[in-house]
């Protein structure tokens, strides 16, 4: 396989040449990019807000093939499922869409009663011309609610700049609310977004240590908590691709410290709560995690060194949004015993990079903004047994016959927390010991070269 | 019949339609050796092929010419032809199919002229057949991006010349197990054929053992281009608007013998199509239909009882649709909701010709509806099952009413590409799921809960 001569330096092998990266790029025209768009990366983060009414100005597709397609639970109302578009014709398209716009809002507010309101704009919004912001000050001052228009023309930028206009839209709702009563010890989790109720098991640890969320951002979200954001005395910044600009943002505005967590893998969630209890620097506290980490690690680790006994040794790739999730993805595989040979993400940054390349072993290939033809020929010529990925990855994997495991925003099962890795340590074993490989031929070409190959036998499968 | 205007709102809830784009590059997908590449930006290639991902669970490629902010403004010309040179160099394809986006056209991108340029710069050796529809999704829908996709490709492909015997069939939008037996019905008649698209191998294919960067399986350029040479066109789908229809421009322009048939779902609508078939290879129909036919009926008589009067609600792409209420007409339920997000314009009038008189003012028909129309709908009419694809899921658990998923998408079961709806096979295990749901949702509903039926 060739490489196309415009990404050559976002392929690097570890250990092979002097460490040029490049990345942040748009992505080559024709490459077959697995990103999205900027609208992408702002529904993304404001989907999870479950009291606000999402609205997609633009043409159909746009919404239609956002439409509950991300696990992101709520336990309230569930607005943020459904899925709302403005639907542009050829008229609006020729005349502008601004009165089809007002209407739509009009009787959404009225139906719905939505604490708030997020218009997303799209390509065609941006080309027509069309003044989002103009529209929504009318409708805000008519209903009394915030109505805030998200600028996610797809085609201003990446995925990227899609959660920086969603971070813009959030501080339009933080500082609105009222403050009293919040403790000091407090916190806003930043980028979790409770895919199969992840940010629950979150919350749970940080209350059992004595310290109070006041707005998960956006994960099970709710408008009004949002409003109060800038009460808390730390934000926790998870997935630092989407939400690094708004703890900026917070930093800047409301003086509140952040720092980097991230919820998975066992080293990685305990020093997310040990993190906290070192900032609030107060003994019992730290007391409190150190008893709740250890119990918890005690509970899942016996179970985790099972799995680990049946999948040492073995390889896997990793291709995923953020690189930030790469990191702990790495580290939390080779808790599993095994070792990441491949590793890339749509969206990483330099540092991001330069961190993987310390991360991983020699020969580890390192991408940015992949394609399949790429990610196909490097899961084997490593000859990987799992990749973890998203929808799109998928198919690759289950092509070649490789096992799988989903890391993205689909996901039913939760992954994060002590609990999560035992989930994600199952899903991964589920998946490389499955006996159906038996038949693929990667298997086959495997077992007459004489090569380890994924051995299954009826006593370990389940 | 009650032809049901979708009530007046600006807004639209759950879409019951995807975009052009979706269509177009299905249909591309079809084609031996093709890529599809949309003009746009990076988002549509993206979200088009993880929805078709979703459903097929199998790779999609679809290229994106990317567009910048400067496309934007000065035209996306120099990001399609780096778009085409990459896409030459990593898939080396045999044809590749642009369509344009909503986005592209509302800039005014002349995609021909661009082409034209291209092929100049680029020379003739080594580059593969270029072909280009537009598709706008502000006008239609994902059924229109397919059928326009379908009439390009014959366009800008086809050529003429003395007659083969060679037939070329236009299947519609239908599922991978489908083109599957129509391939089969063919091959049973000794027929030679062209079908187009042809995506029953490339988007529902076998284990690999080397990646394949284009997936083999579909319809032969060679093939196409002999198009205007076959003795008969057969397009599947009687709610395709004229223009659309790429067996009456076959007819037109060189002459071919033309057809217009549904989608042979049921008895009476597949034997047109056999009886069709019949006559264009001049031999009977093979024993194994008939035998399948005579089944099909038997099935028929054995369950009427479960059936009669049963109220469905039908929603899908217009021609499913049709196909899916005459086939519920023939067993005694009553297509009593026959609803689409698209505006062909013509599903009233061809419901009109396929249902029996009796069920006139029964059936609600609405086009250019969304979901949450027909769940106003289904408030009313209270089905006691829906047939459609799987976004249909929420109102069939809101209103504890049996699904049957049928056509595109079924994003929450595995097989949708396997599932068949047509021919008598096709209709017979869409009779037995609709009894055995039917039947189910009594058995769950008796407080005697008995185990023989
Ligand atoms: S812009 Fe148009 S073509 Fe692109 S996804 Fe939206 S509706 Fe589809
Ligand atoms: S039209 Fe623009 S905003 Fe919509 S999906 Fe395409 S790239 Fe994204």
């Amino acid at each position: 396989m060739k490489v196309l001569d415009g990404r050559k330096k976002q392929v690097f092998r570890k250990g092979e040449a002097p460490f040029e990266f490049d990345c942040e790029k748009q992505s080559l025209a024709g490459s077959v990019s697995q990103r999205a768009c900027v609208f992408c990366g702002s529904r993304v983060v404001l989907y999870p807000i479950a009291d606000a009414v999402h609205l997609v100005h633009g043409p159909a597709g746009c919404a239609a093939y956002t439409w509950d397609i991300r696990g992101a639970l709520s336990s309230g109302p569930e607005l943020h499922r459904l899925s709302f578009s403005t639907d542009l014709r050829e008229y609006e398209v020729i005349h502008g869409g601004e009165p089809k716009l007002y209407q739509a809002l009009i009787q959404l507010i009225e139906r719905y009663r939505p604490e708030a309101v997020f218009v997303y704009g799209t390509c065609i919004v941006g080309v027509i011309g069309d003044d989002l912001e103009a529209v929504c000050k009318k409708v805000s001052a008519l209903k009394g609610i915030p109505v805030i228009p998200v600028h996610s023309e797809g085609f201003k930028g990446t995925k990227k700049d899609g959660y920086k206009a969603a971070c813009a839209a959030l501080m339009q709702l933080i500082g609105r609310g009222p403050t009293d009563g919040i403790s000091k010890y407090s916190v806003n989790i930043l980028g979790d977004y409770n895919l199969a109720g992840e940010i629950w098991i979150i919350k749970d640890y940080y209350r059992r240590m004595g310290v109070e969320v006041v707005a998960g951002i956006t994960g099970d979200g709710r408008v009004k908590e949002i409003e109060r954001a800038h009460g808390a005395a730390l934000n926790l910044v998870q997935c630092s691709g989407s939400m690094n600009y708004l703890a900026k943002l917070m930093k800047e505005k409301y003086g509140i410290h952040s720092l980097q967590v991230s919820y998975f893998g066992i080293e990685d969630m305990a020093e997310a709560l040990y993190g906290v209890a070192r900032f609030f620097k107060d003994a019992e506290m730290m007391k409190r995690t150190q008893e709740l980490v250890s119990g918890e690690i005690r509970a899942v680790y016996p179970k985790l060194l099972e799995y680990r006994k049946a999948l040492a040794g073995k390889k896997a790739a990793v291709y995923v949004g953020g690189a930030f999730k790469a990191f702990s993805l790495v580290k939390a595989l080779r808790l599993l015993g095994m070792e990441t040979v491949v590793v890339g993400s749509q969206t990483g940054s330099k540092q991001d990079y330069a961190l993987l390349k310390e991360l991983c072993d020699d020969g580890t290939i390192i991408v940015d903004d992949s394609n399949p033809v790429e990610l196909s020929h490097f899961i084997r010529e490593k000859n990987v047994s799992l990749f973890i990925g998203g929808v799109k990855e998928r198919p690759i994997a289950y092509k070649l016959g490789i096992g799988f495991c989903d890391h993205n925003h689909e996901r039913k099962i939760a992954l994060a927390g002590f609990v999560g890795m035992l989930n994600f340590a199952a899903e991964v074993y589920q998946s490389v010991m499955s006996p159906v490989w038996q038949f693929t031929p990667r298997y086959m070409q495997s077992e007459t070269r004489g090569d380890v190959h994924d051995e299954c036998s009826r006593t370990v499968c389940p | 019949m009650n032809a049901h205007e979708p009530y007046a709102r600006e807004v639209t809830i759950n879409a019951c339609k995807l975009c052009n784009p979706l269509g177009a590059s299905l249909v591309f997908r079809g084609i031996e050796g093709a890529v599809p590449l949309l003009h746009g930006s990076q988002g549509c290639a993206t979200y088009i092929r993880r929805y078709l991902i979703s459903h097929f669970k199998e790779p999609v490629d679809i290229a994106s010419s990317n567009f910048s902010e400067s496309s934007t403004i000065f035209g996306g010309g120099a990001n399609l032809k780096q778009a085409l040179q990459n896409v030459i160099s990593q898939y080396r394809p045999a044809l590749i199919g642009i369509a344009t986006t909503c986005l592209s056209e509302t800039i005014g991108d002349d995609v021909r002229l661009i082409l034209d340029e291209f092929k100049r710069e680029y020379g003739a050796p080594g580059r593969p057949v270029l072909v280009t529809v537009s598709t706008p999704s502000y006008q239609g829908s994902h059924i229109d991006g397919f059928h326009d996709a379908v009439q390009a490709v014959i366009q800008q492909v086809a050529s003429g010349g003395p007659k083969k015997s060679m037939v070329t069939i236009f299947p519609g939008m239908v599922s991978a197990a489908d083109l599957r037996l129509l391939k089969e019905i063919l091959i049973d008649f000794g027929l030679d054929f062209l079908m187009l698209p042809d995506y029953s191998e490339t988007m529902d294919g076998v284990i690999w053992d080397t990646y394949q960067i284009i997936a083999p399986g579909g319809a032969p350029v060679s093939k196409i281009r002999a198009a205007g040479r076959s003795k008969a066109a057969l397009q599947l789908g009687r709610c395709i608007r004229r223009q659309q229809n790429a067996a009456e421009y076959l007819a037109e322009r060189f002459g071919v013998e033309g057809y217009t048939l549904g989608l042979p779902v049921g008895i009476k609508e597949t034997d047109r199509l056999m009886q069709t078939l019949a006559i264009l290879a001049g031999r009977d129909i093979p024993r194994k239909y008939q035998e399948e036919r005579g089944r099909l009926i038997d099935a028929y008589v054995d369950a009427h009882k479960y059936l009669y009067g049963k109220k469905a609600a039908v929603y899908g792409e217009p021609d499913l649709v049709l196909g899916m209420a005459s086939f519920l007409a023939e067993v005694g339920m009553v297509p009593a909701i026959c609803a689409t997000g698209s505006k062909s314009g013509k599903l009233a009038e061809e419901l009109r010709k396929l249902l029996p008189e009796s069920e006139e003012g029964m059936t609600e028909v609405a086009e250019g509806v969304d979901f949450e129309d027909i769940r106003m709908l289904i408030e009313r009419v209270r089905p006691d099952v829906l047939i459609g694809n799987s976004k249909g899921y929420p109102l069939a658990r809101r209103y504890g009413i049996p699904l049957i998923r049928v056509g595109f998408p079924i994003h929450d079961r595995i097989g949708g590409p396997r599932l068949l709806h047509m021919g008598y096979r096709g209709t017979q295990q869409l009779f037995d799921r609709i009894v055995n749901a039917l039947i189910r949702a009594r058995q769950d509903q008796s407080p005697i809960g008995w185990s023989y039926i």
